[in-house]
């Protein structure tokens, strides 16, 4: 297994940049994901990956091989890759074996060890059964299923995903996010998988490359982006959580307690650190209950079944999400414990 | 650099070369007419060009080819758009049996129409002399004017009308009209207040279609308005051609141009007009509408049955008539019915055999020459930039836009002297009619498969790419059996249209190079018409196989591509 080097990859469509001097260390076998919002980039950047677009400056590398730079482009069936589609891209005029085969028989295996191959990748993702129906009979789930088979028939050294759960329902989604763990989990392979679902991201990625407007926003595992978001605007696309302004910290500073609600009353002039508070770590109090906390006055009720959000608006006009275990009625006075914030770049 | 790169840049530049010859050659006839009628200008009031523009004849003949085509529009417009409003629209039954009686006509080629119809009128005609209601002998045959051939023009197009309109009501979402009835409206006034005003465009489009196409038809007028010396500009050039032979080229290459200019300001307006009329329109579309008929329902039947009688049934069973009796003029009945005819056709005349053999060999060859041509040009077509792509499309439809007199015309222009270099002679052989075939009917293979692959997933590829196939490979394993449909449909057109061709054959046979259609035009010319009655049964039998076998295969293609399934 080799690592995939991404490195200063910029890719313009007439004056437009759709990706912007990008740089990603992709590790042999890691799961990493590319999120942002639609027009990010992300697809044009699993493309250029992928071979279907030649980039217009920087260097694709897998290991010591260069896939492509503004001198060279290896065409996609050279790179041992595979991909699963958005749209699946099941051949319809063959049946499911014949699809899962067919990148064998491009790479002239025949007899036996072909059919021991499909079958193989075909039990991997329990269709077995299916293999001799064609692709419209099956259900959206099993499709996906089939074009994953496809992907592993051949041990391709990089997988690309292109948000490969945009066309499941809901349910389908947590089955198939499973599959994909475990697919992954076999081969070993690296994968890359574009989305615009940062849960999806979430769930399955070992790191994630936060995109914006073709460029690179964050690069880190979940967690680091859930507690350590770089900016406002990350902060926001990641999880739930409130900005607020105070006068303390700086930008990648973790904030107590003491410090968080020292800061949030000082005066309005002095407050210019942009902090970002999670819902988990607001403690609401009846306002009667306590004179230490931060007064606030409820404004809406949403209940989610384990427990009521709750938005609220400060004194200082700033609104805050906040959770609790009982619904509060609207306009309602509380007093409010913020217990840690994180200290955000302001947005530029 | 890495081979297989040099593989893919090998196919893009084989595909582009054939790209842009095929492109070239479908633009030289028509420049090569061009050029022949303004070539001479220089010779000032001498020219070829202001000595047509200045003959009465001219004039009279363009007057003509306006009113009949004109007439034949608006027949066209009301068969078709009661024909589509009723079919789309409502619940009547038996939508499908409809459909394929009413496109029917589109299919029959002019020249069988022209002369079903004439046994059907007229003093002599074997099916009144049969049911006794013939007039009385030396009474004039109502068909030889211009309203008989407007008649027939309407009647042969009002499937393009009927098509046209029926794809811009499939097209109107269901909501719309969902919508007006929620809002009130009743069945009357959605289809007066919504329906009509937003399927304008379908109307516009489909009348300018039934102008174009009845302008540059020649079989009708051939066989209704040259016995009663009424010429429209097509025959008009045709019996000039038959009578001067290719010594005035030069004026028949500027009447060409007339007509030519004529047909492509009508394509030009269609789309101006289609441009104006077209609406975003959003929502589900692609239902019928269903609205109910109620207690009306079998009389609307029954005016639709009784069109179809009228317009198809009848002139058809005239034609088998007359196929049975002995001679023109004699009544059908136990006695004289008989089969010689078909004994004469198939057994004894020999050029009835012959131009079955050649209207096979060059329908099936430029079938398949051109189903060869196609896959590889709609892909590359496919990949060029919008603009250049329209714009080869349009060159590559000029031949088929074109009337097929001005092609036949461009053809002996082009071919009248043998070809340089090479040095083969195409003039006098059935080389010539191929060569014609393949100009005029690429468009209509092309067509199709480009609508297959317009829909194709461009991921189906590309998943193949990524599995590591080359672009043959590509090409071969999985556009071509996903296209395979679609480019086997654009064959079948293609040999439709051919094998039953009469414009340009017209111009271009000689003896021992006829066509089916020539064939049945010189049987009912010298009388023969018991004879050509019996050819156009078996023609409009294979007609109605083949389209039947389109039929069976279009479950299986692109929208669209059965004209008579829109």
């Amino acid at each position: 297994m080799a690592g995939l080097t991404i490195d200063r990859v910029t890719k313009r469509f007439g004056e437009q940049c759709a990706v912007d001097a990008l740089s990603l260390d992709v590790a042999p076998g890691e799961f990493v994901a590319l999120l942002g919002p639609s027009g990010c980039g992300k697809t044009t950047m699993l493309r250029m990956l992928a071979g279907f677009e030649p980039l217009s400056e920087g260097e694709i590398r897998l290991g010591d091989r260069t896939l492509a730079s503004r001198e060279c482009h290896v065409p996609p069936e050279r790179r041992n890759m595979a991909m699963v589609f958005q749209s699946y891209a099941l051949w319809p005029h063959m049946s499911v074996a014949d699809n899962v085969g067919y990148p064998l028989k491009l790479r002239r295996l025949e007899g036996d060890a072909y059919r021991r191959r499909v079958a193989q990748a075909l039990a991997l993702v329990d269709l077995a059964a299916y293999a001799a129906r064609s692709p419209q009979e099956l259900s959206g789930g099993q499709r996906q299923r089939v074009a994953l088979a496809r992907c592993l028939v051949t041990d391709p050294e990089v997988v690309l995903l292109d948000e490969p759960l945009a066309n499941l329902d809901r349910h389908l989604r947590a089955t198939m996010e499973q599959s994909f763990r475990e697919f992954h989990r076999r081969t070993r392979a690296t994968m890359i998988y574009v989305t615009h679902d940062q849960s999806e991201a979430m769930s399955l990625a070992d790191r994630i490359a936060v995109m914006r407007g073709g460029r690179l926003e964050q690069w880190a595992t979940p967690e680091a982006l859930y507690r350590r978001p770089r900016s406002a605007w990350v902060a926001s696309f990641i999880g739930q959580g409130s900005l607020l302004e105070v006068a303390a910290g700086r930008p990648g500073l973790h904030l107590e307690e003491a410090a968080l609600m020292r800061g949030l009353t000082a005066v309005a002039t002095e407050r210019t650190q942009p902090v970002l508070v999670r819902p988990e770590h607001v403690t609401v109090l009846p306002e009667s209950a306590s004179q230490r906390g931060l007064r606030a006055r409820v404004e809406s009720a949403t209940f989610r079944g384990e427990r009521h959000e709750l938005h609220l608006r400060l004194e200082s006009g700033e609104t805050l999400l906040a959770y609790h275990h009982t619904a509060l009625a609207e306009g309602q006075g509380v007093a409010l414990l913020l217990h840690e914030g994180w200290c955000l770049e302001p947005d530029a | 650099m890495a081979p297989s790169l040099t593989e893919g840049s090998q196919q893009r530049w084989l595909l582009t070369l054939l790209t842009i010859a095929i492109v070239a050659l479908s633009l030289v006839p028509s420049l090569r007419l061009l050029f022949e009628a303004l070539g001479d200008l220089a010779q000032g009031s001498e020219a070829p060009l202001w000595r047509v523009l200045q003959a009465e004849s001219t004039w009279r003949a363009l007057w003509r080819s306006l009113y009949t085509s004109g007439l034949g529009m608006l027949i066209a417009l009301a068969l078709g758009s009661l024909f589509a409003f009723v079919i789309t629209l409502t619940d009547i039954r038996g939508k499908a049996w409809l459909v394929f009686c009413f496109m029917l006509p589109m299919m029959i080629p002019p020249q069988v129409t022209a002369l079903s119809w004439l046994q059907l009128f007229g003093p002599a005609s074997p099916l009144l002399k049969s049911i006794g209601m013939a007039p009385p002998l030396g009474s004039p045959q109502p068909l030889y004017s211009a309203e008989g051939i407007a008649l027939l023009l309407g009647i042969q197009s009002a499937p393009l009308v009927f098509l046209a309109l029926r794809t811009s009501l499939l097209s109107l979402p269901r909501e719309l009209v969902e919508a007006a009835r929620i809002s009130g409206a009743r069945q009357a006034q959605v289809w007066g207040q919504i329906i009509l005003p937003v399927s304008r465009g379908g109307l516009i489009a489909g009348g300018a279609m039934a102008f174009i196409s009845s302008l540059g038809n020649f079989g009708i007028p051939a066989m209704l308005g040259i016995p009663a010396g009424y010429y429209v500009l097509p025959t008009l050039i045709y019996q000039r051609m038959a009578s001067f032979g290719t010594g005035v080229l030069a004026e028949m290459a500027s009447l060409s141009l007339l007509i030519g200019v004529l047909a492509l300001a009508g394509v030009a307006l269609q789309q101006a007009w289609m441009k104006r009329s077209r609406f975003g329109l959003v929502g589900h579309s692609g239902r019928a509408h269903d609205f109910s008929l109620g207690r009306w329902r079998g009389g609307v039947t029954v005016l639709l049955v009784t069109v179809l009688l009228a317009i198809l049934v009848a002139p058809l069973a005239a034609l088998v008539v007359s196929s049975l009796v002995p001679a023109m003029g004699v009544a059908l009945t136990w006695e004289t019915a008989t089969l010689n005819a078909y004994h004469e056709v198939i057994g004894r005349q020999g050029a009835t055999w012959r131009a079955v053999r050649n209207s096979l060999w060059l329908a099936g060859g430029a079938a398949v020459v051109l189903m060869l041509c196609s896959l590889p040009l709609a892909y590359r077509l496919q990949r060029l930039p919008q603009r250049w792509q329209s714009l080869a499309l349009s060159a590559i439809e000029l031949p088929y836009a074109l009337p097929g007199v001005v092609l036949a015309v461009a053809c002996i222009l082009l071919f009248v002297r043998p070809i340089p270099v090479v040095n083969v002679a195409l003039y006098g052989t059935l080389g010539l009619i191929f060569v014609a075939y393949l100009a005029r009917f690429l468009v209509v293979c092309l067509k199709p498969v480009a609508a297959g692959l317009a829909q194709l997933d461009p991921s189906l590829e590309e998943a193949a790419q990524l599995a590591g196939a080359g672009p043959w490979r590509r090409l071969g394993g999985i556009v071509l059996p996903l296209v395979a449909p679609a480019l086997f449909a654009g064959g079948l057109l293609v040999f439709l249209l051919a094998v039953n061709e009469l414009t340009v054959s017209a111009l271009l046979w000689s003896a021992g190079n006829e066509t089916l259609g020539v064939l049945i035009f010189n049987l009912d010319e010298g009388g023969e018409s018991v004879l050509a009655a019996a050819v156009s049964v078996l023609v409009v039998m294979m007609v109605a196989t083949l389209m039947l076998a389109l039929s069976l295969l279009a479950p299986r293609l692109p929208k669209g591509v059965v004209p008579w399934q829109g």
